[in-house]
């Protein structure tokens, strides 16, 4: 029992260390904004719960102590996560940050046009 | 909906009176009577039974864990990749979606699937623009994982 417990801790965490890995190298290596906030709002939100997790099962299977704010903590990043990033993006984009040279296709220029004028950036 | 999980717990503290067992088994088994009550008299309620928008809920909850899974393995995939390959594009996406929460949640969804953040609303809530990091390849099948997000978040919300 001990054993599956601690097998359970041991992947929860670590898979939590990889996708938090893969969020520093994705902000090192990703060419623009947009493209990083992809990397920092889906890794970073599933490694932080998945540290909770393994954190949450740790104290409750070989503690003995169950403890459900760390199971409100997940759920709080769960929501918040991707409402981060969509805020960072779209006041980046009205504050006037270049999209990377290789963007394809840009529908957002056209929609904000008139803002962005009145404004006066 | 919530006038029949009123009735529902009604239902159940007059079981609980009637047999005088005053205890969260009595509660619990007075719940499973009110709600068979309930859906014996379905026909006399306006809006349909509140169970099978629980139902949509809870699938829309295991949906929502598959795609941060899916999600994640796919940014795995794109970072660790010896050469950078995208071309990431803004497009336009035009919803049926009515209600405030329903494109909140529908947005949240869309920000934790593959390859997409949704980067503004417009102003008449009618199309939400979204940065996507692989144009190419992938602007169809978001277009039909997003139908079937769609699809589940009008299943929840349909009277």
């Amino acid at each position: 029992m001990t054993i599956l417990a601690n097998t359970l801790v041991i992947f929860f965490i670590s898979v939590g260390l990889l996708f938090i890995v893969v969020t520093v190298i994705g902000l090192v290596r990703l060419p623009d904004l947009y493209s990083r906030s992809h990397a920092a709002s889906k890794s970073s939100t599933l490694g932080v719960m998945c540290i909770l997790l393994g954190v949450f099962f740790h104290f409750w299977l070989n503690e003995n102590h169950f403890n459900p704010g760390i199971l409100l903590g997940v759920v709080f990043l769960f929501i918040t996560g991707p409402v981060g990033a969509h805020i960072m993006s779209r006041s980046s984009y009205i504050a006037g940050v270049k999209p990377w040279s290789g963007t394809v296709r840009d529908d957002l220029k056209e929609e904000f046009k008139g803002k962005l004028k009145n404004k006066k950036i | 909906m919530s006038f029949q999980i009123l009735l529902n717990i009604f239902l159940a503290f007059l079981l609980m009176f009637l047999t005088s067992n005053y205890s969260p088994s009595g509660f619990v088994i007075g719940y499973l009577l009110g709600l068979l009550s309930i859906v014996a008299l379905r026909r006399f309620f306006k809006t349909r039974l509140y169970i099978g928008r629980v139902w949509s809920v809870i699938l829309l909850i295991f949906l929502f864990i598959k795609e941060l899974i899916l999600a994640n393995i796919s940014v795995l995939i794109l970072v660790l990749r010896p050469k950078l390959q995208m071309q990431p594009a803004f497009f336009k996406y035009d919803t049926e979606l009515k209600e405030d929460w329903e494109i909140t949640l529908l947005s949240s969804l869309i920000t934790l699937t593959p390859g997409t953040v949704v980067v503004h609303v417009s102003d008449d809530n009618k199309s939400l623009f979204i940065h996507v990091i692989d144009s190419n390849d992938i602007n169809e099948t978001i277009d039909s994982i997003k139908n079937s997000f769609e699809k589940a978040i009008l299943e929840v919300s349909r009277s």
